[in-house]
């Protein structure tokens, strides 16, 4: 006579499954993080520096995409509050600590992020992309004509500052650690988030929204707080890129900006932990490298071809096809 | 002169004017919009692209074969609808079972392309394309002057945009069209073709765009990038109408275009964001647009 399996063995087993993977993910994070800490001395540690924001950028950006399913297009309106809020902090009180203005703009880029989800949550699909879209295009405007931004030409020459007082960040050594350490908070509360019961839930909501609905979860405050913290970790992005540049520019606000992280999380691998951080390191040093080239001029045009393959041929992005190769073979 | 709310007649008649030509660009753009999103229930990211491509054409046109405006306003609106076609036939349709999101991205992707390549060919700088011989001039109506151009473009905006509407309503090929928008599978189980129908629907949407791209020509500045921004702006109009109704679409597009006119005469700074403005009040009190269904 067959037992059935008790509720019991199978939470066993499912937290013995959800344990052995975790162990491997935790290999592959170590060898990572030790290629970081090993990386500036072999590569330009301002282009690693760029790779790490950019990467920062698209992991709160998958956030939302990746694990609740929403495509936002404006994204590029936190990223720059974050940048434009920590420049003029840094440059109009000088001497202005740099944690504090990093803190500040990631909670001004949050609490934009409030007021963009409580409007762009109203609707749903497509409507979503639009809205957001719209509403970055505002703050575009917004900082186009405000005086305080410089307009077209930004702000340059922030300082960077000390950090805590006393670890001098004008060294482009000392600078990419913090951003490095920015970068693995960020990355870090993302998979706390993803892999918690509310992680669960985003998930849920992405599968079946009115499941989720009828099974009594409260979908738009979900997605909400799923914006705002989406929000927050790019403005924070936002912020140490501009100290890293001591630049913020209008390019950050400009919708390109919105388009170019969909680009590297798509490329990566959508709602994949590790995809939009290969993708911005590909799309970084993509850019990098043609910008150098005779094809400095066609960036967009072969952004653009890379969108298109990427839709036709690998949805899954370099990460997920990856993924779905090592299930079929290794398991 | 006699004066409105403390501004000269002359000059608010004038942005009021601006504004309805605006609108009628938002109406077309936004209809066509309208129109490619009942069938395939995509938003067409390339939009606004096609509508350079249309001004640009009919500039190229003129300049390499001499072509003049009435025939680019036949032939750029043509071949544009031939390349949406087979952008629909070879991109579009590759991923129409996907999740609609990838065919958003895809539009996306071919509108940086399109916009990319043509930069390089043409640069940023604004191209000059003379109003035709007919329309030079205008009529003085005693509040203001009337340039015979802007009258045509308002008229043709709204013959084409109540044709369509009249085609779709009225018709029985706009039967179809909203028995597909309902139910694609169960009409392709009737016996029409149901792939035809979503390739030449995509083409007229993009038609549409191209239509307006030419009225466009002799008025703007014809350069690549001139989609890029006028594209989210109707973005934002849609979302404000809601895409329930073709003639919701119209109304609104003329409407956000002469509150943009206006606030250009009362207060400037705000008319580059008043219509995105508007989108969050409507957002806030009725979520669904103004002429949207959804709930």
């Amino acid at each position: 006579m067959m037992t059935p399996i008790s509720e019991n063995t199978a939470t066993k087993r499912y937290v013995e499954n959800a344990l052995r993977s975790e162990r491997r993910h935790f290999k592959i994070y170590a060898v990572l993080l030790l290629l970081a800490l090993v990386a500036p001395f072999v590569v330009y540690p301002v282009f690693l520096m760029k790779i790490l924001c950019f990467a920062l950028f698209a992991v709160a950006f998958n956030l939302l995409l990746g694990y609740v399913g929403l495509l936002s297009f404006g994204h590029a309106a936190f990223l720059a509050t974050g940048g434009y809020t920590t420049g003029y902090l840094l440059s109009t009180y000088s001497g202005f600590s740099t944690e504090l203005a990093i803190l500040l703009a990631t909670a001004a880029s949050t609490l934009l992020g409030l007021l963009f989800g409580v409007l762009a949550i109203r609707r749903q699909g497509i409507y979503f992309a639009m809205i957001t879209l719209a509403l970055a295009q505002l703050v575009f405007f917004f900082y186009l004509q405000s005086p305080f931004t410089g307009g077209e030409d930004g702000m340059h020459g922030i300082p960077r500052g000390a950090l805590l007082g006393f670890i001098d960040l004008q060294n482009n050594l000392m600078m990419y650690y913090f951003v490095l350490a920015v970068f693995v908070f960020g990355f870090g509360l993302v998979r706390r988030i993803v892999h918690s019961p509310y992680g669960q839930i985003l998930k849920a909501i992405k599968e079946n929204e009115p499941r989720a609905t009828s099974l009594g979860y409260n979908v738009d405050q979900y997605k909400l707080v799923a914006f705002v913290v989406s929000a927050g970790l790019a403005g924070l992005a936002g912020s140490v890129k501009t100290i890293v540049f001591q630049l913020a520019s209008l390019n950050d606000a400009h919708w390109h900006m919105s388009g170019e992280v969909v680009l590297m999380t798509l490329l990566g691998g959508v709602g994949t932990l590790l995809g939009p951080v290969i993708g911005a390191a590909f799309v970084v040093s993509l850019e990098h490298q043609l910008a150098q080239s005779a094809l400095g001029n066609w960036v967009n045009v072969i952004l653009g071809i890379i969108f298109i393959v990427c839709v036709l041929t690998f949805r899954a992005g370099i990460v997920g096809e990856f993924q779905k190769f090592f299930k079929k073979n290794f398991r | 002169m006699s004066m409105i709310f403390g501004v000269p007649v002359a000059v608010l008649s004038g942005q009021l004017l601006l504004g309805l030509i605006n609108g009628a660009f938002y109406a077309l753009l936004s209809l066509g919009l309208a129109v490619i999103f009942g069938l395939l229930k995509i938003i067409n990211f390339s939009h606004g692209a096609f509508y350079m491509l249309g001004a640009l054409l009919t500039v190229v046109l003129f300049n390499t074969l001499g072509v003049n405006y009435w025939m680019a306003l036949f032939l750029a609106p043509l071949i544009v609808g031939i390349v949406g076609v087979l952008v629909e036939y070879f991109l579009l349709r590759k991923i129409a079972n996907e999740d609609h999101i990838y065919s958003l991205l895809l539009t996306f992707g071919l509108a940086l392309v399109i916009q990319g390549v043509l930069t390089n060919i043409y640069g940023v700088s604004g191209m000059r394309y003379a109003i035709p011989e007919v329309f030079r001039g205008g009529v003085n109506l005693g509040f203001m002057f009337l340039p015979y151009y802007r009258a045509w473009v308002i008229v043709a905006a709204l013959v084409v945009c109540f044709g369509t509407w009249f085609m779709i309503e009225k018709t029985k090929l706009g039967s179809y069209l909203r028995a597909g928008t309902e139910n694609s599978k169960l009409m392709q189980a009737f016996g029409i073709n149901v792939p035809l129908l979503v390739s030449l629907t995509y083409g007229f949407g993009v038609m549409l765009a191209a239509f307006a791209g030419v009225l466009a020509a002799p008025i703007y500045s014809v350069t690549p990038v001139m989609g890029a921004n006028i594209l989210i702006i109707v973005f934002a109009v849609v979302v404000i109408g809601g895409m329930g109704s073709i003639i919701g679409a119209i109304v609104t597009g003329l409407a956000m275009g002469v509150i943009e006119g206006l606030t250009k005469v009362f207060y400037p700074e705000a008319a580059s964001t008043v219509i995105f403005l508007v989108m969050v009040l409507v957002l806030l009190v009725k979520p669904a647009g103004l002429f949207g269904k959804e709930a």
